[in-house]
């Protein structure tokens, strides 16, 4: 544990890579699974297929190969790219469908009633979904969104084998030189994804209860 | 003699009981009566080590213990050409399990009793001190901060950092002075990469296993991959007219590899110690290393043990 105490920035370097890589692919991967999720549901077949080809293929890879395709197959492919970026790429692929599944079955959870309402009083798909489903489905999807971005966190870890210096990363290269505290700095680097997924779980609590729907 | 005599009965009973099982059981029974027989068994060692029969040790050491228990678990590398590289028959080949197996050979265990178990740069420490592995032979260079935690014999090999880049060095790196700022590619938590980020300032890229780093140099998205010569040398010798070592392997460092074993345990170490030295005067050294390394390497004098 002295060995993650003295070296601050080392460990600040990975947990930032770590905070950037989950929040990014949070930022770009939330609205693309909902768009995703919405292709589920739309009244158009070849968008409801293509979505669910998508979401099928990219959460059933495992993540290490969907790394391995963006950092050393692309290039083969002639699609060389900066390792932080592929890095974004492979998680983002990975957990966009998990973020669409979450959506959906949100979306599913709101009465059928409701969209045949909106429909007869001449709404259309998506006013019909923006106005009527979603501000319902939003309610209970928060938990289990939540859900997808603590995996997410904690997927980051797979980066550290893909030139990404992660927080994993920080206890692999703090036990070289102290070999004699490897535990406790494998135990130091668990208890900075607490400090991360904790909040997470808590902010989720809150919004679950803030948003309750008395039915 | 009345060992002997226990292991052959078990042996037939063994065969038997596998007989009974059919399949494969077959090849087993009709090689089992060999292994105990003619003194001409020991050529079925695959580096040609004559197993110890039945040797004498003094009651309560490791060396009674695991010779008793006909069976030894040591870790090693299975990702590293030239020293430990498993194959697809589930065993690795390389030097350092030629070392591994001459110890278990001196301890009268044949190589089909030795478990193979992957140590990776990290978990060799921690694998020893809980006792999932009885010896780590494994590219393991030994170091003050490990010693506290375990004890190492040997060294059996001084192997020392080096540099390999693309063929042709288009990047004109001539020694470890010129790639700093610049991203090369070693594994993270291993001693060369931690060097090279300290002492040269290089923009470390790192992964987990070594074999990640080929392609991103070939693409140029790394200058250089730094870790020890011999490993190195592996790569340079299985990818043929792709890689080169910078100044024909020349080194900065010197890494002596040493056997990791259980902290205190100092009649085993003395052990070890006596099977490397032994192996060095009659030769058997030589041999291992010109059956495995030695395919590319020169071969080396064997180094003194460091009786700590």
């Amino acid at each position: 544990m002295e060995a993650l105490l003295s070296n601050g920035p080392l460990w600040w370097d990975g947990m930032r890579n770590t905070l950037v890589l989950t929040a990014l692919t949070t930022l770009i991967g939330l609205p693309l699974g909902a768009v995703l999720a919405g292709m589920r549901v739309s009244p158009v077949a070849a968008l409801r297929v293509a979505a669910a080809v998508f979401t099928e293929l990219a959460r059933n890879t495992p993540l290490t190969l969907v790394f391995f395709f963006v950092f050393f197959v692309l290039p083969r492919l002639g699609v060389t790219l900066d390792f932080f970026l592929s890095a974004v790429i492979a998680l983002t692929f990975y957990t966009t469908a998990f973020f669409a599944e979450a959506i959906r079955s949100g979306i599913n959870s709101v009465a059928f009633g409701q969209a045949e309402a909106a429909r007869s009083v001449g709404l259309g798909f998506g006013l019909t979904m923006t106005e009527v489903i979603l501000p319902q489905a939003i309610r209970s999807v928060v938990p289990p969104l939540i859900n997808v971005i603590i995996a997410l966190t904690k997927n980051t870890s797979v980066a550290m084998g893909f030139f990404i210096f992660v927080l994993t990363s920080v206890a692999q290269r703090l036990s070289t030189t102290n070999g004699d505290q490897v535990l406790q700095i494998f135990v130091g680097v668990a208890l900075s994804y607490l400090l991360i997924t904790v909040p997470l779980g808590q902010l989720a609590d809150y919004l679950e209860q803030k948003w309750k729907v008395v039915r | 003699m009345r060992r002997k005599l226990t292991s052959v009965a078990g042996l037939a009973v063994l065969a038997l009981t596998l007989a009974a099982c059919g399949g494969p059981a077959g090849t087993t029974s009709s090689e089992a009566p060999e292994e105990t027989g003619a003194p001409g068994a020991a050529t079925d060692h695959p580096y040609g080590l004559e197993v110890a029969e039945a040797p004498e040790f003094d009651e309560g050491t490791t060396m009674a213990e695991l010779a008793e228990a006909g069976s030894i678990t040591i870790g090693t590398k299975f990702d590293q050409p030239l020293f430990g590289l498993v194959g697809p028959d589930g065993n690795p080949v390389g030097f350092d399990v030629a070392i591994g197996s001459l110890v278990a050979a001196e301890l009268g265990i044949p190589f089909e009793n030795i478990e193979w178990v992957e140590t990776v740069s990290a978990n060799r420490e921690p694998f020893i001190e809980q006792g999932q592995v009885d010896i780590v032979v494994a590219t393991y260079t030994i170091n003050d901060t490990r010693k506290e935690v375990i004890d190492f014999a040997g060294p059996y090999y001084v192997a020392g950092q080096a540099l390999m880049v693309r063929a042709g060095n288009p990047e004109g790196i001539t020694g470890p002075a010129d790639v700093e700022g610049r991203p090369v590619c070693s594994v993270e938590g291993s001693t060369p990469a931690q060097r090279i980020v300290e002492e040269y300032g290089a923009d470390l890229q790192a992964t987990d296993v070594y074999s990640n780093c080929l392609d991103p140099l070939r693409n140029g998205q790394v200058v250089a991959l730094t870790t020890d010569n011999v490993i190195l040398a592996g790569f340079v010798d299985q990818n043929p007219g792709e890689f080169e070592l910078v100044n024909e392997g020349e080194t900065f460092t010197e890494e002596p590899y040493g056997i990791g074993l259980e902290k205190g345990d100092d009649e085993f170490r003395t052990f070890i110690n006596d099977v490397l030295e032994a192996s060095y005067e009659d030769g058997t050294y030589a041999s291992l290393w010109e059956q495995t390394a030695g395919a590319v390497l020169p071969t080396p004098e064997g180094p003194a043990a460091d009786r700590y």
